[in-house]
């Protein structure tokens, strides 16, 4: 089991080699069993101060979200539109 | 020097006047919208004599603020009969603020098979017999512009503004003289087609800067306007680098990216029509490629992007989210190229990209078109300018098509189609589809900031408390914005950085000499709406018309499996100012 992560935008600039069409797949250890959004997203070298938006299984969330396997989880920057 | 130029198209007079003194101290919508309400007889015939056609620059046209050149056009539309204000980019909204004339009103008709343009400079305004009749818009601009050249900016209809067809859109040139920004909801095309006027050209000579009561504060004003722009994270950057079209990966992660015509909220193929996607390509090809591309003089958030083919060679504007949507995901399709084709043909022919592109997947839906077939899309848009039965059917727009496939789903409300977000799983601008008087649109109110782009605060999308107040409050700022001309992008601003509103006040009140605060702001909107309202339900349409469509709360959309919940009689509290 693992969790998909997916990234909008600039984001994607800080993970070398991300794949947009398949995401980013990662393991937790088994000591991570608490892992939160926020510490997902270190783990992979997103600056929290890149991050406007945290969807969890497609609902809004915060960086302090607990994540498990199998959840996807989507970073956003600020990004609007109309 | 403020004036109105009044145009009747049968007996070819065209009179500047002053301003009349109820109609002071108004701008864009609130203009249009008070004109329509006053002078069109709300029962009247759309595409007859008595519906009259309306452009005006919003209150801050012709100064340096930031962003602030938009147009507004105003009529009773042909396609929900009621009143309709539908606003542009492009140069014509700040060329005829700067030759002061805050409104062209076009009444009556020349007679049937007559095409006429109207010449407008400084100190003059005819009517011509039309060079351009029977040209698209790309074509009959570049005739235009071999005759009156390249400083004058142009209004156009396309063939299926000829046609009448009612999701006929009027055609804005941009800065470098393409007909791509567009009036589009609403059928305004088809009004200005009745009347039997193909085009507009204005010469901006000689036109200046308005007047400012006081020049500095004016300066100081506009300057935190645009720092509020520029400091803003999707005003400063995000918008030029991924146009409008970075929506469709947030809207498939939060499950409301309607796709094939609302029946699931996400999009298997969303990555390749994505913004993100736009961008690398633009870049990739280079050529006549661009990002970070402004529609409008004055414009520093810069959206509107050039999409380049293979070769680096124009193809199209960046398409906007909802015109990637409609052709996209609602109609099963996942070539970026293939859209941004379809995106030029509706600026070429002259149509609305929502209504049109969501009348393609509706008639797949139905069996009209074969699901998915990009080839048959393409015959049936170019149908559109030929004038063949399926061209007409979908150039009327999505009601229509529904209605000619005998579609049980039908995104309708007052007869518009409904834009690019489901409304089970973004409920706020479900609210602003069933409610506005323009018929489904959710620049109405745009729910959408609180409840996935988190800003101006948050409001759960999947639940129904508090969407009704959030609409109800971005319906009204909304209305005022639209009457200063400026474009609404810059509500992420004004939504987040609290000096952008007040800058915004500063500016009007160093302009005009007045002494408005924020209330006033909410007061305007209010009135707008309120004056709206009131000429529809002149024009028959009740509250009874403030729902969505059926399946709406019938039927569960995945991936979140809710409903619209939101009560016919809940959403009659949203204006609650208006006494019943």
């Amino acid at each position: 089991m693992s969790i998909l992560i997916k990234l909008s935008t600039t984001l994607r600039d800080l993970v070398p080699g991300y794949d947009p069409e398949t995401g980013l797949l990662v393991t937790p250890k088994e000591e991570e069993s608490s892992l939160t959004a926020g510490e997902l997203a270190r783990r992979i070298g997103i600056p929290h101060e890149e991050i406007k938006i945290v969807m969890v299984n497609g609902r809004q969330s915060g960086l302090e979200s607990p994540v498990r396997d199998g959840d996807r989880v989507a970073y956003f920057p600020a990004v609007g539109g109309g | 020097m403020f004036r109105f130029l009044r145009v009747n198209m049968a007996t070819k007079s065209c009179v500047f006047e002053d301003i009349p003194e109820e109609y002071a101290g108004l701008g864009g919508r609130a203009l249009t919208s008070t004109i329509v309400a006053r002078e069109v007889n709300p029962i009247c015939t759309p595409l007859g004599p008595h519906n009259k056609l309306v452009f005006a620059p919003g209150l801050l046209g012709a100064t340096n603020s930031p962003n602030s050149n938009r147009i507004s056009v105003g009529c009773k539309s042909p396609l929900t009969e009621g009143i309709k204000e539908s606003n542009s980019g492009g140069q014509p909204g700040g060329h005829l603020a700067k030759l002061g004339i805050m409104a062209i009103i076009v009444e009556d008709m020349a007679t049937e098979g007559e095409w006429w343009q109207l010449e407008i400079s400084k100190d003059s305004a005819k009517l011509v017999p039309s060079t351009v009749a029977g040209l698209n818009n790309f074509d009959a601009v570049a005739k235009l512009v071999e005759q009156y050249g390249k400083d004058c900016s142009y209004v156009t209809i396309g063939r299926a503004g000829e046609f009448k067809l009612t999701a006929a859109s009027i055609a804005f040139t941009d800065r470098e003289l393409r007909p791509q920004r567009h009036a589009g909801r609403g059928g305004v095309g088809a009004v200005m087609g009745s009347k039997g006027l193909k085009a507009i050209i204005i010469n901006p000579e000689g036109g200046k800067n308005h007047a400012l009561v006081d020049e500095e504060g004016f300066k100081a004003a506009s300057k935190r306007f645009a720092k509020a722009l520029t400091s803003h994270p999707v005003t400063g950057k995000g918008l030029a680098e991924y146009g409008t079209a970075v929506l469709v990966n947030i809207l498939h992660e939060a499950g409301g990216l309607p796709t094939r015509n609302f029946t699931c909220g996400q999009f298997e193929h969303h990555e390749a029509v994505s913004g993100e996607r736009m961008n690398q390509l633009t870049k990739e090809r280079g050529g006549e490629g661009a990002v970070a591309h402004g529609c409008m003089s004055g414009c520093i958030i810069r959206c509107s992007g050039i999409f380049p083919d293979e070769n680096g060679k124009f193809k199209s504007k960046w398409p906007e989210y909802e015109t990637l949507w409609c052709f996209g995901p609602h109609s099963n399709i996942d070539d970026l190229d293939l859209i941004c084709t379809f995106d030029h043909m509706c600026d070429d022919i002259g149509v609305d990209t929502i209504d049109v592109g969501v009348a393609v997947g509706v008639a797949m839906a139905g069996g009209g078109i074969p699901l998915g077939d990009g080839k048959a899309v393409m015959e049936a848009m170019k149908g559109i300018s030929e004038g063949t039965p399926l061209g007409r059917i979908i150039g009327c727009g999505t009601a229509t098509t529904g209605r000619v496939f005998g579609v049980r789903r039908v995104p309708c409300v007052k007869g518009q189609s409904l834009p690019a977000y489901d409304p089970r799983a973004v409920k706020g601008v479900g609210v602003t589809y069933a409610t506005t008087p323009m018929g489904a649109d959710h620049t109405a109110g745009y729910a959408v900031t609180a409840n996935i782009l988190n800003c101006g605060g948050y409001v759960d999308p999947l639940k129904k408390e508090g969407q009704i107040e959030l609409s109800r409050n971005l319906q009204i700022a909304t209305a005022s914005v639209d009457s200063v001309g400026l474009c609404l992008f810059t509500a992420f601003a004004i939504l987040d950085i609290p000096d952008a509103l007040a800058a915004i006040v500063d500016m009007l009140n160093a302009k005009y000499g007045w002494k408005l605060t924020g209330d006033d702001v909410v007061t305007l909107g209010q009135r707008i709406l309120s004056t709206e309202i009131d000429f529809n339900r002149r024009a028959g349409i009740t509250e009874a018309a403030d729902h969505l469509p059926d399946f709406f709360s019938d039927e569960p959309v995945a991936p979140h499996n809710t409903t619209f919940d939101i009560t016919p009689e809940e959403l009659q509290t949203t204006f609650n100012w208006i006494k019943k």
